[in-house]
């Protein structure tokens, strides 16, 4: 077995390096330790010369990287065990490696662990990193294959290759027909990574998601965004409570919208991150659409979970009336309360609907009466006891949105009012540099629904009510103290935010074009090309044209033919070709003066001339270096024109 | 009947290649290796990669990885202009014979074959190899502009003309993804002496068998004088004494008398010697009558050579033995 060389070790150093590195950020940290120090070690081993570690250690290491992973996830099987296993093994396997197959195998190895990457992450930084890691894969190879040779014209040779694979990468990107995946079942493990809201919502739930500054969606709206007041993108309906935790009720969906859309529309494209859910966080209240579902608590709904970036063409009717018939049995749970829990909470709405001649009265009752209980808004509320919404309404008076929502809720459904608490997010922010909204986790926000007669489901939101801000600024301006919040929802940081909203605005574009580009996009741009039938047949037949076009492009390049002084060859087997047509034929060791000295016998008409294009050839050829340019002038002319009968 | 079906198939499998590979006869002169010449093929690391890459796909379709499906077209797309790489590594090269000196039956012969570069581009990492060799040997390179003479070396089992056989010049370069390869034989031959027999009768004995055999210019008797040395005089008859003394070199040079002057005769080999035998003594006689400084002369049924010495007749009575009886043998040199 022929050792390897240090330039090639270095290399394929190099290039599982920079593979593994963005691995460490979800990998467990003793893997990751594991696998930085089994680097250093081969690494150290490359530089002093000495030898490799003797196998038997090696089965010891993999042993422990086993366990290690054992140890972390209990399992072998999935995706995040898979890929810690892989990062070990990888990392090992540098350390044996000392053979040409040894070193083929890491970086195909090493390929396959960048994409293992893509699974967690897709931003351009990560991007950036793996189009390194392919580049020093590259320049790997390319030191397996040919001599010692330095960094610089390897680094070149690497990068050439990849410019000239860059094409037909472009061409196959765009038009290699895209399925709609997943082929097969995915492991359990495959979407942990979203964060988000869930269907269920207990106190302290929505303060913990709007701890991340994480995108939630954004929307480009086609004429001037909502005002604050009108953001509210719906998400979970929660109509049971047990006392402890809210729950949605029992739905029913169909493929038109349980209202009809009225007043004022508001187109707009809203570009959803993944979050493993079916609903679509629309804003209230979204107009007749293709393909999605509509559910009796006027949320939008996929059919599929949200697993992928998803971009909706929608409009938004925030003026429609909803709900004007609702079904009595939604009623009936939107009135019921758990025996036995909040008692002073029931006390005060039964005081309310007394006090409110008539129904439509109750809520802006309660209303003020949260305002004049003087509640105070923020992340962190003081500790709850059992009876958490009496709890907070009369003794800690500190709360999060969803404290507020469930305990005007609960007060409503003692007045004999129905409602049911919503999640979802509120407000967002526009970003001046491309004019999206954006809308962050930690907007994520709950508010009630009441439902009065003759005028259907309201919306309020009793938050307002004590920190009207929330509404208008966001977080950050309701919040008394921003410590708390994460850096980028923060306001008083105004370089950051300029920063942070030119990074987003970016982000969306490499997120519309490059990480959204799908079956749909793909058919639109195949559209766009003026292709109209865009079925699979037409795309492959348009890929298969197009890179027909690139590789007889690359086939032209390599025939290209670099010969100085070519033309005068040229010149020369021409005049060689008319005179072979002419039945003269020039022997294959025949100088150009021998030749016309024979045609000056065989062929004396065109002797004359013959005898001065070959001693111009031959002095062209062969004299000095510095060829006369008259000379060479005269040497094509004559044997352009010479005609030999 | 197995014997015949390996000759059928290897009758087949002769057509099949030179149908594939477009290999004909020996040809003459340079060869210019153009674009239907070169073949490719993956390598076995390509085939690798290449199911590498369609794991990768059908995960990036599965998960729906659109950097996925950038990554897997990025390398694919290497992998394919490689390909062209490897080609051009190859293209236009051009080859022509070079020299090969003639051999004893059983050492190797080294034919060198010229490689020219015509191009701008060096060529790298080039593998050559005759039919039926290993792909083991080492790689050159070859400088933009410049040639290189390369030795093939093939074993030889029989006198006379040893054609070049059909040899192969690959490339891996630079990804070693994909071998591009050319197939070609440029008519280049190689004098294969016969093997010096160990056992011949001993060469005294039989230049004393013929004492007197007529005497003919030069020999080796009578000291008649110095003259200009040359490289072919053999380094008995220097004039060490005038060498030692500074001065110049001098060949001795001798009035022939008759007893050093051997005849090589097919006929003094003992009766019932079979014609390769006989051969093979001979050269054994040649190659010692030369090493002994003796001026010899070469006797075959219908062939005589005038006793003589030098590199020159050796090489004349050697080349006389390999082609004897030959059916194709035209005593031209091929050094």
């Amino acid at each position: 077995m022929p050792s390897l060389r240090r330039d090639q070790v270095g290399w394929l150093l190099a290039g599982s390096a920079l593979t593994l590195a963005p691995h460490a950020s979800h990998l467990p940290p003793a893997i990751s330790a594991l696998c930085a120090l089994l680097l250093v070690w081969r690494g150290f081993i490359n530089q002093r010369g000495s030898r490799l570690p003797h196998r038997g250690l090696l089965v010891v290491l993999a042993a422990g990287v086993v366990g290690a992973v054992l140890l972390e996830f209990h399992q072998f099987f999935g995706k995040e065990p898979g890929i810690a296993l892989l990062a070990g093994l990888l990392s090992l396997k540098l350390l044996e490696t000392d053979s040409l197959r040894d070193a083929r195998a890491a970086v195909l190895l090493s390929f396959f662990m960048q994409l293992g990457q893509f699974l967690y992450q897709q931003n351009m930084a990560i991007a950036a990193l793996a189009l390194l890691g392919t580049f020093a894969s590259i320049g790997t190879l390319l030191a397996l294959q040919g001599r010692a040779e330095a960094f610089a014209p390897r680094a070149a040779a690497a990068a050439r290759l990849l410019l000239q694979a860059l094409p037909l990468m472009l061409v196959l990107f765009l038009l290699f027909p895209r399925v709609q995946g997943p082929l097969w079942g995915l492991p359990a493990d495959a979407y942990s990574a979203v964060s988000g809201l869930s269907d269920d919502m207990r106190p302290g739930d929505i303060a913990r998601v709007s701890e991340s500054a994480a995108i939630a969606f954004r929307a480009a709206f086609e004429g001037d965004p909502p005002p604050p007041a009108e953001r509210y993108w719906r998400g979970p309906v929660l109509t049971r409570f047990d006392g402890r935790s809210w729950r949605p009720g029992p739905s029913r969906r169909q493929d038109q919208p349980f209202y009809r859309s009225s007043g004022i529309a508001r187109p707009y494209t809203l570009t959803l991150e993944p979050h493993n859910q079916h609903w679509l966080l629309a804003m209230d209240f979204p107009g007749p659409a293709d393909g999605l579902v509509y559910g009796d608590d006027f949320r939008l709904l996929s059919r599929e979970p949200v697993r992928n970036r998803l971009r909706l063409e929608l409009v938004a009717h925030p003026a429609t009336p909803v709900g004007l018939a609702e079904d009595p049995r939604t009623l009936r749970e939107a009135l019921a309360l758990p025996p036995g829990f909040n008692p002073r909470t029931r006390a005060l709405g039964e005081q309310l609907r007394a006090a409110a001649g008539r129904a439509d009265d109750i809520p802006a009752l309660a209303i003020r009466h949260f305002r004049d209980s003087r509640l105070a808004y923020t992340l962190a509320p003081a500790p709850l006891s059992r009876n958490d919404v009496d709890s907070f309404l009369f003794d800690t008076k500190q709360g999060f949105c969803e404290h507020f929502a469930a305990a005007f809720v609960v007060t409503m459904r003692a007045a004999g009012v129905p409602a049911r608490v919503v999640t979802g997010y509120q407000g967002g922010e526009i970003n001046p540099v491309d004019g999206t909204l954006v809308v962050r986790q930690s907007d994520a926000h709950a508010w009630a629904e009441v439902w009065l007669e003759a005028r259907g489901w309201l919306r309020v939101d009793p938050t307002a009510a004590s920190a009207p801000r929330r509404i208008d600024g966001g977080l950050a301006a309701a919040l008394p103290d921003m410590a708390r919040l994460p850096l980028l929802a923060r306001s008083d940081l105004p370089w950051l935010r300029a920063l942070r909203d030119r990074v987003d605005a970016v982000n969306n574009s490499w997120n519309q074009w490059v990480l959204g580009y799908n079956p749909a996009r793909q058919q639109a741009l195949v559209a766009s090309l003026g292709f109209g039938d865009t079925g699979w047949q037409s795309l492959t037949a348009l890929m298969a044209g197009s890179c027909a076009v690139v590789m007889g492009g690359l086939t032209l390049w390599a025939l290209r033919r670099m010969r100085p002084g070519d033309a005068i060859d040229r010149s020369w087997s021409r005049v060689c070709r008319r005179l072979a047509a002419a039945g003269h034929p020039r022997h294959a060791w025949e100088g150009p003066l021998d030749y016309a000295g024979r045609l000056a016998r065989e062929a004396p008409e065109a002797a004359p001339e013959l005898a001065l294009i070959a001693a111009d050839y031959a002095r062209l050829r062969y004299g000095p270096t510095p060829a006369d340019t008259a000379l060479l002038q005269r040497f094509h002319h004559s044997s352009r024109k010479f005609r030999p009968r | 009947m197995t014997a015949s079906r390996a000759a059928i198939t290897g009758t087949i499998g002769a057509r099949l290649q030179r149908w594939l590979f477009r290999v004909g006869g020996p040809e003459a002169g340079p060869i210019t290796l153009g674009q239907r010449r070169i073949f490719v093929l993956p390598t076995g690391f390509g085939l690798a990669l290449a199911l590498t890459l369609l794991v990768m796909l059908l995960a990036s379709i599965n998960y729906n990885l659109s950097l996925g499906f950038a990554l897997t077209f990025l390398i694919g797309g290497i992998a394919w202009v490689s390909i062209h790489h490897a080609f051009r590594n190859l293209v236009d090269l051009t080859v022509s014979p070079g020299r090969s000196e003639a051999v004893f039956c059983g050492e190797a012969a080294r034919f060198g074959v010229q490689l020219h570069n015509p191009g701008l581009r060096p060529r790298l990492g080039l593998q050559l190899w005759p039919r039926g060799g290993s792909s083991d040997e080492t790689a050159f390179d070859i400088a933009p502009q410049a040639g290189t003479v390369h030795f093939v070396a093939i074993p030889t089992h029989r006198r006379g003309w040893l054609q070049l056989p059909r040899l192969h010049l690959e490339t891996r370069h630079p990804l070693g993804l994909i071998r591009a390869w050319s197939l070609f034989q440029p008519d280049q031959r190689c004098l294969v002496y016969p093997a010096p027999a160990a056992d011949a009768p001993p060469l005294h004995h039989a230049g004393d068998a013929q004492p007197g055999s007529a005497a003919q210019g030069r020999g080796r008797d009578d000291f008649a004088g110095l003259r200009h040395h040359q490289a072919s005089d053999s380094p008995r008859h220097v004039a060490w004494k005038t060498v030692a003394r500074g001065g110049p070199w001098r060949t001795k040079e001798f009035d022939g008398g008759g007893s050093q002057r051997l005849w090589l005769d097919w006929q003094q080999l003992p009766p019932g010697t079979g014609t390769e035998a006989r051969l093979s003594g001979l050269a054994r006689w040649v190659v010692d009558a030369d090493a002994a400084g003796i001026e010899y002369g070469l006797r075959l049924p219908g062939l005589e050579l005038p006793p003589a010495t030098g590199g020159a007749h050796r090489h004349a009575c050697l080349a006389a033995l390999a082609l004897f009886e030959q059916p194709t043998g035209h005593a031209q040199p091929a050094s």
